[in-house]
């Protein structure tokens, strides 16, 4: 992975996987005054084709991220569309305890009290999405944010930072997370997500400064150091950018986090129900509607089951696909490109933190 | 050396002192539970005051009328002399209800973690050896499969298939109702049938990852110099799997053995429910939804205490198990 900084010549950067590594050394003549602006819009394109473009096929190549990304659209399908077109759940909607391939009023069968399976796993679909997305994006982002500072700054602020994350990996994720969700009443999908990862930054951000130590002695760093590049500068421009496939794998890693707690305290009935959940879903069906007891009723309780096994796979398989762009030891297609930037065992710990 | 040591102990003690002053807080921002139900009930009774206010003390270690800084002092004074409060819920003293509870939750939870990374050392290090075949390509599916299942999912599916439909194993706590227990093989035998469930939920789905996390380490040390040199020596295939691979493949899986195991205890709240397994993680979820904040608070602080003291001890001996960690500091357990 070469940094890349946009300048004029943005055409050097082709969307061939291999980088030519010339843009490395301009770089920098835009920071001591050079009159060439650089549009924003070049420098989208070639943030994208630097480090989604190119990441991404290497990640396509996969067949893991392919079934990934499909799996997941199919929920960002059922998220978006399919809530907007298929009615809601509602009680008495249709006849009650309707088993599943009955009717096309209720292709999932329906509860006793008259709710469409099928409807109730899909409109539990977009919060979940949003609370993956904001528990994903607070994650990666504050670990990002505080792994880069500590890493780059080093001396006194790597203190403060690293034990503050230090505390906040030490205090277990759930248990916090219930008596937090019993303070506040979190309503807002948006807000639960935040909360469900509330402490879940500290191990990635401890990883991220481990990768930072060793990218800050990179020439390039030093060069733009030397330069009296300004440090916020520093971290976007050179250092940021070369975390962001690790940053993506552990994106997927956080979003699934959130997806197996929110089910868990949904189910345990921590969080307020004001929103559909599937973990909502299987408490119903597994308390009321007699889905031990009768084995009549199992069909209640397998339809939001395949929903959560389904949105946790999409995001395992995409992680593991995305791993490839990150990791060099299975990156073996593009031999000649790989530098190794990060500390193995680092990124092991990472993936075994299993909820 | 011994510096780290000193600065990994200051650390450890200073983590678990933050976390008590963060419960502190917490409970006094807890919105009014059975504390103030409890108080109102009493003044209308036409108990008086301060009467009550001691009453109230005793349960939570909190004195409402007294100064945050007096509060704070005879918080953590009682913490320090072992006494975390009352529980309302159980009338009983909090440390009571989990010294008899977490005997149990420790069980099940280091059992669980002990299969997960056995079946990840010897299923990770076979599939990395038969790399690329048709055995290594089905068992990365299938790890994958079954990390995408969470225990408690796993663990309601058992319930019914295994309790309720083929009535095999006990769907709920620890005991049968006649068994005492003791040394006696009726004792331990009923015990692990009562948590075999719980166990296997958790070793199935958490095993996944870590198997693949143990393929990744092998096919690493499979691919290094040192192991080809072996070879070339013409060393024996068991000498070098066993030496040269399994060793070096294994090392970065320890510390995540120990903080596992702390992480295992707070999911015990979900796994708990899932199987009525009166373990801490039962008595916590019981205490959230009666409110019972001294005996949430000190559940939480107990699980709190286990994981730092997990990773404290994964770092101060990781440098025993891998001798070429001279200073842990460049090599933290993280």
């Amino acid at each position: 992975m070469k940094p890349t900084d946009s300048t004029s010549d943005a055409d050097t950067a082709q969307p061939t996987i291999i980088s030519d590594g010339t843009d490395t050394e301009t770089f920098s003549f835009e920071t001591s005054g050079s009159t060439v602006e650089v549009t924003w819009r070049e420098r989208l394109r070639d943030f994208y084709e630097e480090f989604i473009y190119k990441p991404g096929l290497v990640a396509w190549d996969d067949r893991r991220t392919r079934i990934g990304a499909a799996i997941m659209s199919i929920y960002v399908f059922m998220g978006t569309l399919g809530a907007w077109l298929y009615p809601a759940p509602s009680t008495n909607q249709v006849e009650r305890g309707l088993e599943p391939f009955e009717t096309l009023s209720a292709p999932l069968g329906s509860t006793g009290s008259g709710q469409d399976v099928l409807a109730m796993v899909i409109h539990a679909t977009p919060e979940m999405l949003i609370m993956v997305t904001a528990g994903g994006i607070f994650a990666t982002g504050v670990a990002v944010i505080i792994g880069t500072v500590a890493g780059y700054k080093g001396g006194s602020v790597d203190r403060v930072l690293t034990s503050f994350s230090d505390v906040a990996m030490s205090i277990p994720g759930l248990p916090l997370v219930m008596v937090l969700a019993v303070v506040f009443r979190p309503r807002d999908p948006v807000l639960i997500g935040i909360l469900l990862t509330i402490n879940y930054w500290a191990g990635l951000g401890r990883s991220i400064r481990s990768q930072v130590l060793t990218l800050r002695e990179e020439s390039y760093v030093e060069a733009s150091r030397t330069m009296g590049v300004s440090t916020p500068r520093i971290l976007f421009k050179d250092i940021i950018p070369n975390l962001m496939p690790f940053v993506l794998v552990n994106f997927a890693n956080a979003a699934r986090y959130v997806v197996f707690a929110s089910v868990g305290l949904y189910y345990l009935g921590v969080l307020p129900s004001s929103v559909d959940n599937w973990g909502l879903q299987l408490e119903n069906a597994y308390s009321q509607a007699g889905a031990l007891v009768g084995g009549g009723a199992l069909y209640q309780l397998i339809a939001p089951m395949i929903a959560i096994m389904g949105i946790a796979l999409g995001l395992i398989l995409l992680a593991q696909g995305l791993d490839r762009v990150f990791n060099p030891r299975v990156r073996t297609r593009l031999a000649g490109e790989t530098e190794s930037t990060a500390d193995e065992e680092d990124r092991e710990t990472n993936t075994e933190v299993n909820m | 050396m011994n510096n780290y040591y000193l600065k990994r102990t200051i650390r450890a003690v200073l983590t678990v002192w933050i976390v008590i002053t963060l419960t502190f807080g917490m409970i006094r921002l807890l919105p009014g539970g059975p504390l103030e139900q409890l108080r109102g009930k009493l003044l209308r009774q036409g108990v008086s005051p301060s009467r009550v206010n001691a009453m109230i003390e005793s349960y939570q270690n909190v004195r409402p009328n007294q100064s945050l800084p007096e509060q704070y002092y005879e918080y953590m004074t009682a913490l320090l002399t072992g006494d975390l409060g009352q529980s309302f819920l159980q009338k009983e003293p909090v440390t009571a209800i989990i010294g008899d509870a977490l005997p149990w939750t420790v069980f099940v939870m280091i059992t669980s973690t002990l299969f997960i990374f056995l079946i990840a050392i010897v299923w990770g290090a076979l599939m990395a050896y038969k790399e690329g075949t048709t055995f290594d390509l089905l068992s990365s599916s299938a790890s994958i499969l079954f990390a995408a299942v969470p225990f408690y999912v796993l663990g309601i599916g058992l319930v019914i298939v295994f309790g309720y439909q083929l009535e095999l194993l006990p769907t709920g706590h620890r005991l049968s109702p006649e068994v005492e227990p003791g040394l006696s093989l009726l004792f331990v035998l009923d015990a692990v049938d009562h948590a075999i469930l719980p166990i296997a939920s958790m070793v199935i789905t958490g095993a996944g990852l870590q198997v693949l996390a143990m393929r990744g380490n092998a096919i690493q040390v499979l691919g290094s110099d040192f192991v080809r040199v072996a070879r070339l020596r013409g060393l024996s295939d068991q000498r070098i799997s066993v030496r040269y691979v399994a060793r070096n493949a294994i090392l970065p899986m320890y510390t995540g053995f120990l903080t596992l195991i702390g992480f295992n205890l707070g999911g015990s709240i979900i796994l708990e429910q899932v199987f009525s397994y009166p373990g801490i993680g039962y008595y916590m979820y019981q205490a959230l939804e009666a409110r019972d904040y001294p005996l949430m608070m000190g559940i939480f602080l107990v699980i709190t205490v286990a994981l730092v003291l997990a990773v404290y001890v994964a770092d101060l001996t990781y440098g025993l198990i891998d001798p070429r960690v001279k200073s842990g500091d460049s090599r933290e357990a993280y």
